[in-house]
């Protein structure tokens, strides 16, 4: 069998852009979300506290990390949609 | 190390950054940004967010609440991260508006209402000073530390007057840099550059700090893990109120203090530096907070029991005999402090001079508005503020005494600048925001942030008695300050921010959903909340970054100024900035000078305009847009009577074309009619002399004289005849010939006209077409007179038609309370070029062997026309020569007295 060809669908940089920007978006919803499930941890004292340490400055990380993922993307600027799409 | 040294090194840091900070301000007068244009400076200056507070204070915060100290991290780490969602449009408003300060986007979104902007201003001083006076404590304590024999010992004696030196330095810094000169975009790169410099080396005496605690004195990581776990108290645990509340109060402050909207938007030179510093500002919190907590816990191990947790920074090192790291950490705790200061003192004497000093001055000295330049008023009121702002947190300083833990105090300014949260959200989000609102929102916060955290941090009896902390404000046991409606079961800061945040926002939805916004707020409004839908137009018309090209300006200019002017403006400028050959840099004298070219042509807003448009992403604001609306009105108002006038010009000019035509052609006549009437006249007079001079030599037979007699009678009949003519013509003209007005059967003159014409070349034999019955008209009017205009053109007819079997149509028509008779026939008619001409006198066209009369025919056929209330005309376009007589059926006499 042949390989399927590529899905038809026009203007696949411009989907992938918005998806970007949705992405975007969401990144600080999930930050908040990773942040906050600490709490509900069973937090005696002396007990875990290094582990949380290392969890929040871990998510703390792979914020920046997906940030600086996101960001060349949504940084430049090509003359697509640029109507608020929100 | 002695004190003096330390002072010597202070003093050289300082010297340094005062380099720094003038030679990039003279790059940058002169146009050479280069470096000073990247995302690192931007975010290496946004790091002002971490102060003093952050340098000392968050190691004791963490000393005492453990994980806690994050969440003053976490919340701009959420906020930038999600820059899509807030920052982005906050930069891009504030580009596109000009925004100077927070105080100035809030009055600006909310119709330029200076009521607002003077709230704010008031907010963010009342804020800010608690946390200006902390940073002059840190640095005051910091002093302290090395002047001090032991750590131990706090004692500095002369502390006020280090804190006035260090509040001195700093002043003299900010004006010197901040009050250089008055730039529209209030952006100062000497400033941001010191700061991002002094942010590097924060950064680095943290690290410094930390390195040497987790591998020198922690023994790497996982056993400073292992200590962290042990050493942790009952205190430490996360309390799940004030987690979520901390990180969203400082999530808010980022955006809403006065210095971050400073550097992030007002001082921000490129929209797309926001990208790199969505997770590069992150990243420089990250590497700030990482080994907060190893010090925390080394120092609470290693450390005397009583010693300040909020120098544990510098204490550590010292008591570890590490005199350089020491050193090292003082100025990164020096740099925090300064660098806060300075572009917080910015911040503030901006909003203070621009919405509270100017308007006042102006209010009080109207006629300074008038006198023009307002330059020398603006930078002393800036400098004034500065002054006083620094002032008023040296007060506080001292008043306080500084013993307030550090935390504490940067919290409450938190919370105050966070209550302008909702309504700058509210402005960037909902087009229903209004005036009314955001001053009811922002008066509501500032009062119950004050009444429930501000005014009881100064301690039980200090402001308020400890008898309002206990039973509420007059007695009322539910205005407690701390358990406002009874609320007793959150700590007061999470309280605070829970009531105050709660009724700001719930005043500013109830304000605005209850009144109305006058036009220039709504027009504000939509193009806040719609900030991003100039873009499509923008890329539509090629402008893809909002920078302009020198070439792109080059064209504009041609456009407006000619070709010639725009060249030798654009070569002169190359020339002034040494570039000979070359375009100019876009260099703002040069674009200043460029904008005042042009305004020249197309009026000041304009031009400003379409400079701003080009050059950056500034919209048009409302005034704007109403002065180019004037200027545009005004030109279209002259263009259109310009119009008006070359119509009225152009009409004239055709008339009087038309009208020489004719008189040219009147001219030609009247020599035609000269030599025409000389001719008429000298043709008889010779027949009538040789005969009559055969006569008088006698000898002639008698048939022979009454032959020739008859001839000299003839031909004194001809004479007579054409002198009557002109007679008659002359009295037509003149109006004063005698009409006999009665009535006339339409048939029987046209009866006695045909019967008249037939003496004319009665050898030709015409096919007479008429319709008897509708000739059946009787008119009142002089038979005489129609009768000779009819004989005349039936004659006429006769005369000139050259069609082998002529046919003469003869049609009656009644029109209104007219008779149009129309004579029509077969020939070839009248040329066109002379149908204009035919009725004038001796206008006998090019044949002359065909006419019989002397041409006065039709010209005396108008004139009878004319008195008897009608007209005759040549009718176009039939397909032989027609004449059209008009005649009224009635006339009266009185239609000829006109």
């Amino acid at each position: 069998m042949r390989r399927p060809r590529a899905p038809l669908f026009l203007a696949r940089a411009v989907y992938r852009k918005r998806r970007l920007r949705d992405a975007a978006r969401l990144l600080p919803l999930l930050g908040f979300f990773l942040l906050v499930l600490p709490l509900l941890w069973d937090a005696a004292p002396g007990r875990g506290a290094g582990q949380t340490v290392v969890y929040i400055f871990g998510v703390w990380a792979g914020l920046i990390g997906l940030a600086a993922y996101l960001a060349p993307g949504l940084a430049r600027p090509d003359a697509d949609d640029q109507a608020e799409d929100s | 190390m002695s004190f003096n040294a330390l002072v010597l090194t202070c003093l050289a840091y300082v010297a340094f950054l005062f380099l720094v900070a003038f030679v990039v301000e003279r790059r940058a007068s002169r146009g050479q940004m280069g470096f000073l244009r990247s995302p690192l400076v931007y975010t290496l200056s946004l790091s002002i967010y971490c102060t003093a507070w952050t340098f000392y204070g968050a190691v004791g915060y963490a000393a005492r609440s453990g994980l806690e100290f994050l969440t003053i991290y976490l919340g701009p780490t959420l906020i930038f991260v999600g820059w899509w969602w807030v920052l982005r449009k906050l930069v891009r408003i504030g580009r596109q508006q000009r925004v100077t300060s927070i105080a100035d986007l809030i009055s600006s979104r909310y119709g330029k209402s200076n009521l607002l902007g003077v709230l704010v201003t008031v907010i963010a001083v009342v804020a800010a000073t608690p946390y200006i006076a902390l940073q002059l404590q840190s640095v005051t304590l910091s002093f302290g530390v090395f002047a001090s024999a032991t750590p131990e010992s706090w004692a500095l004696p002369n502390r006020d007057a280090t804190a006035v030196w260090v509040a001195a330095g700093l002043a003299l810094f900010t004006i010197l840099f901040g009050t250089r000169n008055l730039d529209a975009k209030e952006q100062h790169h000497g400033i941001v550059m010191a700061i991002a410099v002094e942010a590097v080396v924060k950064l680095v005496a943290l690290l410094a700090v930390g390195i040497f605690v987790v591998w020198g004195l922690g023994g790497g990581p996982v056993a400073m893990i292992e200590r962290i776990e042990t050493y942790a108290d009952p205190n430490w645990v996360i309390q799940p109120g004030r987690w979520v509340g901390l990180i969203f109060l400082s999530a808010a402050a980022v955006i809403s203090l006065p210095r971050m909207f400073q550097v992030m938007v007002v001082e921000n030179v490129d929209e797309g530096h926001l990208a790199r510093a969505s997770w590069a500002f992150p990243l420089y919190l990250f590497l700030m907070s990482l080994f907060i907590l190893p010090i925390a816990v080394i120092g609470l191990e290693r450390m005397p029991a009583d010693t300040n947790p909020d120098m544990l920074v510098l204490t550590l090192p010292l008591a570890e005999g590490q005199g350089g790291l020491a050193m090292l950490a003082f100025l990164g705790g020096f740099s925090s402090a300064t660098s806060m200061v300075i572009v917080e003192t910015i911040a503030l004497a901006t909003m203070l001079s621009n919405h509270i000093l100017m308007p006042a001055w102006l209010w009080l000295r109207p006629k300074a508005a008038l006198s023009g330049d307002l330059r020398g008023g603006i930078l002393l009121a800036r400098r004034l503020s500065i002054m006083g702002v620094l002032a008023l947190g040296l007060a506080y300083f001292r008043l306080s005494g500084g013993s307030a833990a550090l935390a504490a105090i940067g919290l409450i300014a938190f919370a105050g600048m966070a209550q302008v949260l909702p309504a700058l959200l509210g402005g960037i989000f909902w087009r229903g925001g209004t005036q009314a609102g955001a001053l009811m929102g922002l008066s509501i916060g500032f009062v119950v942030w004050a009444f429930t955290l501000f005014l009881p941090s100064f301690g039980a009896g200090a402001v308020m008695s400890a008898q309002v902390f206990e039973q509420g404000l007059f007695g009322l046991g539910w205005l407690r300050p701390q358990a406002l409606f009874g609320t007793s079961g959150m700590d007061p800061l999470t309280h605070s921010i829970f009531w105050s945040l709660a009724l700001n926002t719930a005043a500013y939805a109830v304000g605005s959903l209850m009144s109305f916004p006058d036009p220039v707020e709504r027009i504000q409004g939509a193009a806040f909340v719609n900030a991003f839908d100039d873009e499509v137009q923008a890329e539509r018309l090629g402008w893809t970054h909002g920078q302009a090209e020198p070439e792109a300006l080059m064209n504009m200019a041609q456009r407006i100024l000619g070709d010639e002017a725009a060249i030798s403006f654009f070569e002169a400028e190359a020339g002034g900035q040494g570039k000979a050959g070359f375009l100019p840099d876009l260099t703002p004298a040069f674009l200043a000078g460029l904008e005042r070219r042009l305004a020249g042509s197309v009026g000041a807003a304009t031009a400003h305009a379409m400079i701003s448009q080009l050059f950056g992403r500034a919209t048009v604001t409302v005034e704007d847009l109403l002065a180019v609306a004037n200027e545009t009105a005004q030109i279209m108002e002259y263009s259109a009577r310009l119009e008006e006038q070359q119509g009225e010009l152009s009409r004239t000019a055709r008339q009087l074309r038309e009208v020489n035509e004719k008189l040219t052609q009147l001219s030609v006549q009247k020599d035609a009619f000269l030599s025409q009437i000389s001719h008429e006249l000298r043709t008889p007079m010779t027949s009538i002399r040789a005969f009559s001079e055969i006569l008088t030599e006698g000898d002639l037979p008698a048939a022979m004289v009454a032959n020739y007699g008859r001839i000299i009678h003839d031909e004194a009949k001809r004479l007579t005849r054409l002198l009557d003519d002109l007679l008659d013509l002359s009295v037509l003209e003149n109006g004063t010939v005698q009409l006999n007005l009665e009535l006339a059967n339409l048939g029987d003159l046209i009866d006695r006209s045909l019967a008249a014409a037939s003496q004319t070349r009665p050898e030709r034999a015409f096919d007479i077409q008429r319709d008897y019955t509708k000739e059946e008209i009787f008119l009142r009017t002089d038979p005489d007179r129609l009768v000779q205009v009819f004989i005349n053109l039936i004659s006429n007819s006769r005369k000139y038609c050259d069609a082998a079997d002529p046919v003469l149509r003869i049609a009656v028509r009644q029109k209104g309370g007219r008779v149009v008779v129309d004579f029509l026939d077969n020939g070839l008619g009248i040329a066109k070029e002379s149908q204009g001409l035919i009725f004038e006198k001796f206008a006998r066209l090019t044949d002359q062997s065909r006419a019989g009369g002397a041409g006065l025919g039709l010209a005396i056929c108008r004139e009878v026309m004319a008195n008897l209330g009608g007209t005759v005309t040549y009718v176009p376009g039939q397909r032989g020569a027609a004449f059209r007589v008009t005649v009224p059926l009635r006339l009266e006499k009185t239609a000829l007295a006109g």
